[in-house]
């Protein structure tokens, strides 16, 4: 029980960390953040001003919870999208999950998203790098098509350096042509 | 016994120096084509030379064999090494067909050091055509062995060697990226930099002094410059987005970066300190790897503007950029001699990626290498070899293949997986 309370804790602790502090220091107790539904108040937490990196911002969930971004069930931590050979066409079976991502900006002002994009190890690894970070701008393109706001992501490239798959093997080239999705904190 | 004990632990030291002396020896030279034209030279053992940590005549042999211009004729079997062209029985040299030959002498010095004074010979005329000495340090007998090889091959060639010049190149071992420096033959590497996180695209500053590099231990491509001697770092491009593929100027001042700050991967020219970024070209796709022309006046670029990417060429000033390569759907990373007449670029051919030339005049292509996975070509800067990165049974390996294609080579690095040279440039002028 201790143990389970302490992990709590430390949890809770960490989360806090994670993002920026909380405005409403003095009621959010560890209890809350269990009880609380995720981005229930995320609409009302408008800032005054969207471009500032502000003290006064609240988390990215406004309510301490349970970060729907961890939740394996909720699409949110879904977070890459794959792409064919030398492409940076987005398949429209990522569209939900792009959706729910925007959507997720959109809802949290204050959060932040970093899009890293991948490419398999075959080619010059400058040349690499640029089609990485063609395959990041067209997923950054259409979350913000789809709601987010320009200042919300940057997109990098990773290149071919950071393979999530280091076998010569077409299914591990398939793993590694990809844009993956970082919120706040993850980055 | 306790005499006999010392006798074979000190045989057993000398077998295993001769070992690792064995060991760092091996270098797979390829010599193809038809009608090598080499010229026969002996170097005899240096006179004194077992004063020395370790042999320096191996060392010249060793350069001048890689070099591919020579062949190393047997040179042992005379007894006491001459120290003087008197001493030579020239007779003899020309029986075992050595057209020039190398002797020499290493003196001990009082305060420990040592100087080494070496002759080269002319077997046919009988006359000395080099005769110089460098006082050397023990820690210096490789550098010392480089310019004793660079000063014969000048010699002999009428072109400056590169023995004495450095490269550096990213190795990758257990989860962790290491830049290094070393000399031009792979040996005596020393880390500038070690990072949890991938270095790639060293670029030399144009006097050898500092590398400019991109590095992900921000968890995105940054652009630092780096002080070899002093380990200084310097951030030259660090905006939203990516930041990569640095080229110097030939006159060290400007950096010419690539930067998608402003959307999709673009060419900028920065002042080697980051200031004054201004835009060096505008297009809708992918411009990347630029590198500056020797006379500083243009800019080779890789672009998928045509549809594929190609290798293209503009004045830095502005203007059209005009498209240098045709041949094949896939040609990236250029890096031109420092004559300017050739280009080195990767072409990939079927499913192989493979380091080809182009002579700029003529714009005749030829591949030169057999590979499967090259990458990363650089110049020596006398402009006869092309060192690269290619792929061995699943290893990253470093090569080196002459412009004419004719003498192969890998270096012995003693690393797990080693990707991104770079070439040096002279250092003394």
């Amino acid at each position: 029980m201790k143990k389970t309370l302490l992990a709590v804790f430390a949890a809770a602790f960490l989360w806090a960390c994670s993002g920026d502090p909380p405005k409403d220091d003095g009621k959010a107790g560890v209890e809350d953040r269990t009880a609380g539904k995720p981005g229930a108040d995320a609409a009302k937490s408008v800032p005054v001003t969207p471009q500032k990196v502000a003290p006064v911002t609240v988390g990215p969930t406004g309510k301490p919870g349970p970060s729907p971004l961890r939740d394996p069930k909720n699409i949110l931590s879904k977070r890459s999208i794959f792409y064919d050979y030398d492409s940076d066409v987005i398949k429209d079976e990522y569209r939900p999950l792009l959706q729910a991502h925007a959507k997720y900006l959109a809802d949290n002002p204050n959060a932040r998203m970093l899009v890293q994009g991948n490419t398999d190890e075959r080619g010059g690894r400058e040349y690499n790098l640029a089609l990485g970070q063609r395959r990041a701008e067209a997923a950054k393109r259409v979350l913000l098509l789809m709601g987010a706001r320009e200042v919300q992501i940057e997109s990098v490239s990773l290149g071919e350096e950071k393979p999530r798959c280091e076998e010569k093997t077409e299914g591990c080239y398939g793993q590694n042509r990809r844009s993956d999705l970082l919120h706040s904190g993850e980055f | 016994m306790k005499r006999f004990a010392a006798l074979f632990s000190r045989l057993a030291l000398f077998l295993l120096l001769g070992l690792c002396t064995a060991a760092r020896a091996q270098l797979s030279i390829e010599i193809t084509g038809g009608g090598a034209n080499l010229f026969p030279i002996a170097v005899l053992h240096f006179a004194g030379e077992d004063q020395l940590p370790a042999s320096i005549t191996d060392i010249v042999e060793a350069d001048l064999q890689r070099s591919g211009r020579f062949r190393l004729q047997y040179s042992g079997g005379v007894g006491a090494p001459p120290t003087e062209a008197s001493q030579v029985n020239f007779t003899e040299w020309r029986n075992r067909s050595a057209d020039a030959l190398v002797i020499g002498t290493i003196l001990r010095l009082p305060d420990g050091r040592f100087e080494v004074r070496f002759r080269l010979l002319d077997v046919l005329r009988q006359t000395q055509l080099l005769g110089l000495g460098f006082t050397l340090s023990a820690a210096q007998l490789r550098l010392t062995g480089h310019k004793i090889a660079d000063a014969i091959y000048e010699k002999l060639t009428g072109e400056r060697g590169v023995f004495s010049t450095r490269i550096a190149y990213v190795v990758k071992q257990n989860g962790r990226f290491e830049l290094r420096i070393a000399d031009a033959d792979g040996q005596g590497s020393q880390t500038a930099l070690a990072s949890r996180e991938p270095i790639i695209s060293p670029s030399w500053s144009p006097d050898g002094t500092r590398l400019a590099y991109v590095s992900f231990e921000n968890k995105k491509a940054v652009v630092y410059q780096h002080s070899l001697a002093t380990g200084q770092r310097q951030v030259v491009a660090n905006f939203r987005g990516s930041n990569s593929a640095p080229a110097w100027s030939p006159d060290g001042r400007q950096l010419a970066v690539v930067l998608s700050r402003d959307g999709g991967s673009q060419l900028f020219l920065t002042n080697a300190d980051g200031s004054n970024v201004r835009r060096l070209a505008q297009s809708q796709s992918i411009d990347t790897e630029p590198f500056f022309s020797p006379d500083g006046q243009s800019i080779y670029f890789t672009s998928d503007r045509g549809g594929s990417p190609q290798i293209y060429r503009m004045a830095v000033s502005g203007g059209e950029p005009q498209r240098i390569t045709f041949e094949g759907s896939y040609n990236v990373s250029p890096r031109v001699s420092s004559d300017g007449k050739t280009l080195a670029y990767i072409a990939r051919n079927g499913t192989r990626f493979q380091l080809a030339s182009m002579d700029l005049a003529s714009r005749q292509v030829q591949v030169l290498t057999d590979t499967q996975r090259d990458e990363s070509p650089s110049f020596a800067p006398n402009g006869r070899m092309i060192l690269y990165a290619t792929d061995l049974g699943g290893r990253g390996v470093l090569a080196a293949v002459s412009a004419d294609g004719r003498v192969r080579h890998r270096l012995t690095v003693q690393a797990a997986d080693v990707r991104e040279p770079a070439w040096g440039p002279y250092t003394d002028k």
